[in-house]
């Protein structure tokens, strides 16, 4: 009896950290609506800082205030990146700020091993708090007990805060309906920064108080960011109680669990969030999100097919990519080929998001189960290269159409958790069941026949695949069915009022991209020769979304555009220095700046601002675009 | 006046160019990956064992009278991105064999590549017993003690405690999974009377300590088989500690004596625990004397055990193609196999029948001096002596 006592208690020692971490993430999101990418870099950086604080000050003063300086040194950092980045990409397309916060992420990664080394690091334990409390033979640690403690104080002055100050009606009153408050003339600037700061803060006060836990390293943000977001969601976002609730839940049936599944602990968060979204789609205390008032045309440019004259130009293209392996050698080819199958993902989930309006968070699912598709067909059936490649993104097709059927009953962010939450259950199945898909040594030996063997003939598939693929696409978005589903996106009641059954659509452009992501899955499990669990990964689900956002989500070229530019360069990167992550990672930050619509969003801008430079005009369309900005 | 500039630096370019040609004719280039940006306190010092093995090797002569040159990539952690390092190092760098690598899917991931492409591969550090047997292959070799072998050398020890009750807390993945494995089946061969109470499989860099050394400690084992490593295992260690789990019980555990993973636990290390590693301090030979002191002449550092794998990675690369003759991949291979050479351990030769090396491993016990952590009564156990019988090891091998 003792000791489930003991492990109930451990289990509510783990959940502190995440609340902690997890509530600065929820105020953020419910007020400012950004993902914080970055909420795990926080925390690492508030655990480094501490780390150096309480080394270098000893006694009950120096750590205890070491952590609480570590914590305010970060909230002005973060104050000082809500000023300098995120202010100016407020008005971006939703998800963009996502962007930013990634590529500060990557920096952070490299920076902390720059400054303070590769090593790990271990802290010292909290004065006080070094040893253990007897509990009728099984051992508390007096730690976990002031972390138990801890929790309940922070929500309590958490919920004095919402509840009793003007700031807290504010952000609550912003986290409902933030168009609102910022027309009863609330500066929003402001209030955005204050709450950004205080988030931050959490997030650092948590990494700090790991000091006497954890080791230092700078893979922390990693391992807590999509577990905190995950438990953010289960809560419901914006919803500190719920964050709290969440984080126990979470932590106690991991606790209960390894009793009976020791291999839980890997896939249990987000079997709780599938199981948790399914039953209520806005999570345990969230509520409905308020319909968006967006601007009627989402997109400025209104969406039109090429030109002809643009056509010509893209079959160029086309035509020049083609003659790549009359000057360029294997090597250039290989990468080539890479490039042309990330097109082909970036493009299918450029589909759902630009097209639908649906922001998937694991599409690396579908990308993967084409691979797997392959590798199974190819090694187990032993079935001829063109027959694997037409039926290995079957799978993927299934996936989509098994899990796109429960995802498109949400939308926004728990849309996107929840398709991140399938992923991570088909990762965890590639993962364990090493009998059948070798685990993480993956499956080895699945290389292409002879006919498309050569780096050439492999990377004119590959970029035929790619350019058929992306035509299918746009043929599809300018098609009824295309209109369609872009209906669903700027106005899901009115889609419905006028007859079209809206999650029916958006249900098949789900699994239209699942299958294309198979398609390219397919490809690269040929390219590479072998296919791993990381191709279904929550990282390549993230590079997805990045090429996408990267290249505009409010552009229909955005993804082809996207992948190549980071494709092509974090391979260079990664070839050529040795911090490529602290390189892409500036960069990503500086596009994010620079071009707030994603680089072709910003080219169209640029054109449509010189034809409107150019007399003629037609100033019968400009007038209403310019009123809707 | 421009056109005659213009002339002169067309004449340098030419120059130039001729010069960076002929060098490349005295060159020998040898293609590295590893984890550079993913595993940084293992590949830092890694990274500096192979410079210096570089800078000894150039400076004695290089290479059959060749400079060496090692052109070196990170793989980001990811297969994928291995595999694109390794055709560029292959296709576009013109490397006469790859090297290198840490995680075993990696590994697996350029050893295939290296059996597709045909090309000379030494796998550095990756420990997945695959690699030399069941999806082993004419291309790979390997330098570090496998699984296996590690595991055989820590049984050795562990057989002979009276613990009859164990229980197991190893990483959720393949290695751990691989581990526990072979030290079971090892254990139970020698002592039939073991009783195999739990097992933890927390995934790999995210244990939650605290319930996982309690669930352990309801099981009431007698001994501890800890295969965690890096932070998890020094979350594994303060919760353990606090607990008092470990008191009154053996603990065995892989990899926990490398200077990498035992140095972060400063006062917190445990006392007595049974580990592989690495004993820099304490090892007196004077095949390890003179790497220590070029080491520390060198970085103002003390080695870690990524620093000898690094080193050794190279030292025996050039001396395969010392002894080949040649960068040509069969008569690599062929010199590869059955070759001995000196390393800081001692003398090591790569097997003709698994392409494994006989590097060896030391096998300790923890200890706290002066609040850091140490290995005492640490014993070299060479390779050789803890591999199967060669019937065995044909059966496990996939024939060429």
């Amino acid at each position: 009896m003792a000791f489930y006592v003991v492990q109930f208690l451990t289990g509510l020692a783990s959940a502190a950290s995440l609340f902690l971490v997890a509530s600065g993430l929820s105020i953020i999101f419910g007020v400012t609506r950004i993902v914080n990418f970055a909420h795990g870099a926080f925390y690492m950086i508030g655990a480094y800082i501490a780390f150096t604080l309480t080394e270098r000050f000893s006694g009950a003063f120096g750590f205890w205030g070491g952590v609480v300086v570590a914590a305010l040194a970060v909230a002005l950092i973060g104050v000082l990146v809500e000023m300098v980045l995120l202010r100016r990409i407020y008005h971006a397309p939703e998800l963009f700020q996502l962007l930013g916060t990634f590529g500060l992420t990557l920096m952070v990664e490299d920076l902390v091993v720059l400054i303070w080394g590769p090593d790990d690091l271990v802290g010292r334990r909290a004065p006080g708090f070094k040893g253990a409390v007897d509990f009728f033979g099984q051992n508390i640690p007096s730690y976990d007990l002031f972390l138990i403690v801890l929790s309940p104080v922070v929500l309590g002055i958490l919920w004095l805060l919402f509840q009793r100050t003007r700031w807290g009606v504010l952000v609550r009153a912003a986290t409902q309906d933030r168009d609102m408050v910022a027309a009863l003339g609330v500066n929003q600037k402001w209030l955005f920064t204050s709450v950004f700061a205080v988030g931050v803060f959490l997030a650092a006060l948590g990494g700090a108080l790991q000091i006497p836990r954890d080791a230092v390293h700078h893979a922390m943000d990693l391992r807590i960011i999509v577990e905190v977001f995950v438990v953010v969601v289960i809560g419901g976002l914006g919803s500190i109680v719920g964050a709290f609730v969440a984080a126990v839940l979470v932590s106690e049936l991991n606790a209960f669990g390894i009793l009976i599944f020791p291999k839980i602990s890997i896939i249990l968060v987000f079997l709780v969030m599938a199981a948790v979204l399914i039953v209520r789609p806005w999570g345990l205390f969230g509520k409905p999100e308020a319909a968006a008032r967006k601007t009627p045309g989402l997109t400025v440019n209104p969406w039109r097919p090429l030109t002809s004259n643009e056509r010509l130009a893209a079959l160029a293209a086309l035509v020049v990519a083609a003659t790549l392996p009359l000057f360029a050698g294997n090597y250039a080819l290989t990468v080539g080929s890479e490039i042309a199958i990330f097109v082909i993902f970036a493009v299918s989930l450029h589909f759902l998001m630009s097209v639908g309006g649906l922001a998937s968070f694991g599409h690396a699912a579908y990308f993967g189960l084409g691979a797997y598709g392959v590798a199974f067909l190819a090694k187990m059936a032993g079935l001829p290269m063109i027959v694997c490649l037409l039926l290995g993104p079957l799978l993927g097709c299934m996936g989509a159409a098994v899990f796109g059927f429960f995802a498109v009953q949400l939308s926004g962010v728990y849309f996107a958790m929840l398709t991140l939450a399938f992923a991570q259950i088909v990762w965890s199945i590639a993962f364990q069941w090493v009998s059948v898909t070798g685990g993480d040594n993956g499956i080895l030996g699945v290389w292409p026949e002879k006919w498309a063997a050569s780096p050439s003939h492999f990377y004119w598939l590959a970029l035929g695949v790619a350019a058929l693929v992306t035509i299918a696409l746009r043929v599809m978005v300018f098609s009824p069915f295309g209109y369609a589903l872009r209906a669903t996106r700027d106005s899901l009641l009115r889609t419905e009022a006028v007859g079209i059954n809206a999650k029916r659509i958006q249900w098949t452009a789900f699994v239209i991209a699942g299958t294309t992501a198979g398609i390219g899955g397919a490809l690269f499990a040929y390219l590479k020769g072998s296919v791993f669990p990381d191709n279904l990964g929550i990282s390549l689900s993230v590079d997805a979304l990045v090429m996408v956002l990267l290249g505009g989500v409010e552009t229909v070229s955005g993804g082809v555009i996207g992948a190549i530019v980071y494709k092509a360069l974090n391979i260079w990167l990664v070839s050529q220095t040795d911090l490529s992550k602290l390189v892409l990672g500036g960069f990503i930050v500086l596009i994010v700046v620079v071009f707030p619509k994603g680089i072709v969003g910003m080219l169209e801008m640029l054109a449509q601002r010189r034809r409107k430079a150019s007399p003629p005009g037609s100033p019968l369309i400009a007038k209403p675009i310019e009123s809707a900005e | 006046m421009r056109a005659r500039n213009y002339f002169i630096g067309a004449a340098f370019a030419l120059l130039a160019g001729g010069m960076a040609h002929s060098a490349v004719a005295q060159e020998i280039k040898i293609g590295e990956i590893n984890s550079y940006s993913l595993l940084p306190a293992f590949t830092e010092p890694y990274r500096k064992g192979w410079q210096l093995a570089v800078e000894e090797i150039n400076a004695a002569g290089g290479i059959n009278g060749k400079k060496l040159v090692v052109v070196s990539k990170d793989d980001g952690g990811k297969p994928a991105d291995a595999q694109t390092a390794a055709n560029e190092l292959v296709s576009s760098e013109g490397v006469a064999m790859l090297t290198g690598t840490f995680l075993s899917n990696i590994g697996l991931a350029v050893s295939d590549f290296a059996n597709q492409k045909k090309v000379f591969f030494l796998a550095a550090e990756p420990l997945t017993d695959a690699v030399t047997w069941s999806k082993g292959n004419k291309y790979t070799f390997r330098l570090r003690p496998s699984n296996y072998m590690q595991a055989a050398m820590l049984v050795e020890a562990a057989s002979k405690l009276p613990a009859k009750r164990w229980a197991t807390i190893a990483p959720n993945y393949e290695y751990g999974q691989s581990a526990v494995a072979v030290f079971k089946k090892l254990m139970s061969e020698k002592r039939p009377d073991i009783q195999w109470v739990d097992e933890q499989w927390p995934p790999q860099g995210k244990i939650d300590a605290g319930p996982v050394v309690q669930a352990v400690a309801a099981a009431n084992p007698e001994a501890i088989l800890n295969v965690t490593f890096g932070p998890d295992l020094v979350k594994l260690v303060r919760e353990g500690n606090t607990r008092g789990v470990f008191k009154g019980r053996e603990v065995v555990s892989f990899l926990t004596g490398e200077p990498e993973y035992l140095d972060p636990l400063k006062d917190e290390t445990p006392e007595g625990w049974i580990v592989t590693g690495y004993p820099w301090y304490s090892i007196k030979t004077p095949e390890h004397d003179a790497f220590l002191k070029a080491y520390q002449a060198k970085y103002n550092d003390y080695p870690r055990l990524g620093s000898i794998v690094g080193y050794q990675t190279i030292k025996s690369a050039a001396a395969i193609i010392a002894k080949a003759g040649s960068t040509d991949t069969d008569k690599m291979i062929a010199a590869a196999e059955g070759i001995s050479m000196p390393s800081p351990f001692g003398e090591i030769t790569f097997r003709k029948i698994d392409h494994q090396s006989t590097l060896g491993a030391y096998v300790g016990k923890t200890a706290q001096k002066d609040g850091k952590g140490v290995m005492v009564d640490a014993v070299y156990k060479k390779g050789s002596d803890y591999l199967p019988s060669d019937a065995e090891v044909e059966k496990l091998r996939p024939k060429d």
